[in-house]
């Protein structure tokens, strides 16, 4: 009575060409995306790769790297050979061979020297919002999953908290703008005449003055840092959340506060899922225009932020370049040439690269931290 | 009144001498009443079980004594109150902290923290401020000793605690709980998570410690409160039904419903 063969059916089933179809349909698509990526990567590091290699050791063109940025001469000399100087080797040019003629002149902004200014920029405003988000973040996260009492209240902050990360980034960029640029109080002993209120104190002839902190490197930092707290907050809510309860029973049965429950036994175990946070916090910060074009940034300086300051705290209230602006600016405002591309590709490249490893380290630690801390 | 439960220095007591007095208490948990005038007398250097069907209070009473309650929102002590050592331990001049570090707790699910063997001990020590490297060494060892584990782990101090078995780490909880000397130690199901021979090892250091301790233990085993209580407790939907020496409890409820839960007619 057993047939093999009538009980397995041979033979194509019934809707295997939709199946198929499916199939390919879904498959294709992914490919698609990481097709784009790829393109994506070959174009800059095709294009970008002869801008920071050398063929000599050390294999990276350091100069691009370390050189300030500056405007790009191009001209044929009487020989008729074509030169590309940035601007302090062309006035040295012009200097030793005085009296001759150069033809074909042409100007490049921005496209000379290097990038050592949009790299230290950017890793300057990175640094100073990830400490500052990361400790308003943080701060209120223990609060949030350690103190408040689970109210309606507390509910609305934290949705506002939430809702506070769906906000454009240009909005976050034009309120910078209106509070940390032109509205914060500062100390300071010559109010600045479109001060909006100045309280004079009564010690030497100092006032608080609500004057704002100018387009500066604080003033960035601060509007930067607003823009990834919800992100931050967030995420290490979850994380502390996600510390076994019996942490804290056993901490706190034992006679603990409190904070020392928080700080021996809660903060150290939630730390991987908060530089988790901080990781894709550091991305973003690192990549964004919009908050800092208003804020910090400017197209060209000639020195770098601590350069010619009388004291290092001025460091806070330079302006500085960025690596996206810069990328911005050589895009948007120059016309693309021959000339300009080692510059415009040179500087992706570099951005990629930063982000990448900045990304690499971060999840390196945290792959490091969790191993140690398991529960 | 005193805020602090610090012992006092008195002669060898005798064994019925009261260390933790309840009267009237009733608990809520928002408006469900968990706990209902429940009166009890827990005894210095004795061991009290409670025993009962799930969801009956004992875990919630046990919880009051060192208020970790507190910890629950929408909880609250409606009526009655605990003394423990004449102090009323509701009363706003105890410090709550202060308070659990005279009453202990070890927890059902044992609960180490990842950190060395060394450092769980010394926990309750460093949070209290002590920075001698001599008096906590002295502290994790004796504790170790106490609980019958230094001779399993003095040879791997530093290493983590997680690596240990389930009873190691149950009995590396009780050490880390009498490291710092509470008059009470409260055990909710130390057990229920180990197997029969974690589980002797357990009880058997109960019945050492104990007369240095007031013991309580939650237990979901009957057998367990009557090898290792002197007396239980029987509580039933939030009441206590019956309280007496254990001996007598097993042998000869007085109350139907006690015997009905002994005899494994329902639970």
């Amino acid at each position: 009575m057993f047939d093999p063969e009538k009980l397995i059916r041979k033979g194509r089933p019934k809707g295997h060409i939709k199946e198929v179809l499916i199939r390919s349909l879904l498959a294709g698509t992914t490919y698609l995306i990481v097709l784009i990526a790829v393109l994506l990567f070959t174009r800059i590091i095709v294009d970008g790769a002869p801008a920071i290699l050398s063929p000599k050791f050390p294999f990276v063109d350091l100069e691009f790297l370390t050189a300030k940025n500056e405007t790009l001469h191009v001209f044929d000399d009487a020989q008729g050979t074509r030169h590309q100087l940035a601007a302090s080797a062309y006035s040295r040019y012009v200097a030793e061979h005085q009296g001759e003629n150069l033809y074909n002149e042409q100007t490049f902004s921005y496209s000379g020297g290097g990038i050592a200014g949009p790299i230290v920029g950017t890793a300057l405003l990175t640094i100073g919002s990830i400490l500052l988000a990361l400790f308003f973040g943080v701060s209120a996260a223990i609060y949030l999953a350690e103190y408040a009492k689970q109210s309606p209240f507390i509910h609305a902050v934290r949705l506002a908290i939430l809702n506070l990360a769906g906000i454009p980034s240009i909005v976050f960029g034009l309120f910078g703008f209106s509070v940390f640029v032109l509205a914060v109080p500062v100390l300071t002993s010559d109010p600045s005449d479109r001060s909006l209120l100045v309280i004079p104190l009564m010690i030497g002839n100092y006032a608080i003055s609500f004057q704002g902190w100018n387009s500066s490197l604080m003033a960035g930092c601060a509007t930067l840092a607003c823009m990834i707290l919800p992100v931050i907050i967030t995420a290490s809510e979850e994380s502390l959340r996600a510390v076994p309860q019996g942490f804290r029973d056993a901490s706190l049965a034992m006679g603990g506060t409190r904070w020392q429950t928080i700080r021996k036994c809660v903060l150290p175990y939630s730390l991987p899922g908060i530089l988790t946070s901080s990781l894709l916090a550091i991305t973003r910060v690192a990549g964004e225009t919009a908050p800092i074009m208003f804020t910090a940034a400017v197209a060209a300086k000639d020195d770098l932020p601590w350069e010619g300051l009388s004291n290092p705290f001025g460091i806070l209230s330079s302006q500085v370049q960025a690596l996206p602006y810069h990328i911005y600016t050589l895009a948007a405002r120059i016309p693309s040439s021959e000339y300009t591309q080692r510059a415009q590709y040179g500087s992706v490249l570099v951005f990629l690269i930063l982000v990448a490893t900045l990304s690499i380290v971060s999840m390196v630690l945290r792959a490091r931290i969790r191993r140690k801390l398991k529960w | 009144m005193q805020a602090t439960l610090d012992p006092k220095p008195s002669s060898p007591a005798p064994s019925a001498e009261v260390s933790v007095a309840i009267r009237d208490l009733c608990f809520n948990y928002g408006s469900s009443q968990a706990l209902k005038d429940i009166t009890l007398d827990l005894h210095k250097h004795e061991v009290t079980a409670f025993i009962g069907p799930s969801g009956c209070g004992k875990s919630t009473l046990l919880r009051c004594i060192n208020r970790m309650n507190d910890e629950i929102p929408g909880t609250r002590v409606t009526k009655g109150s605990i003394h423990i050592e004449d102090i009323n331990i509701h009363d706003p001049s105890v410090d709550v902290v202060k308070l659990r570090r005279d009453v202990g707790m070890v927890f059902q699910k044992s609960n180490p923290f990842p950190k060395s063997i060394y450092e769980n001990v010394a926990f309750g020590l460093r949070m209290r401020g002590v920075k001698d490297k001599q008096v906590i060494d002295q502290a994790v060892e004796e504790s170790l000793r106490s609980a019958a584990l230094w001779d399993e782990v003095k040879d791997r101090l530093q290493e983590s605690a997680l690596g240990l078995s389930g009873g190691q780490q149950q009995r590396l909880c009780i050490a880390r709980t009498i490291a710092v000397k509470p008059l009470v130690v409260l055990m909710d199901e130390p057990c229920s998570a180990l197997d029969p021979i974690a589980t002797a090892k357990v009880e058997e250091l109960v019945w050492q410690l104990k007369n240095d301790y007031t013991f309580v233990i939650v237990t979901h085993n009957m057998q367990q409160a009557a090898r290792v209580s002197d007396r239980t407790a029987f509580f039933y939907m939030g009441e206590l039904v019956e309280y007496s020496d254990t001996k007598r409890i097993f042998s000869n409820p007085r109350v139907r419903k006690t015997e009905e839960y002994i005899s494994g007619r329902f639970g």
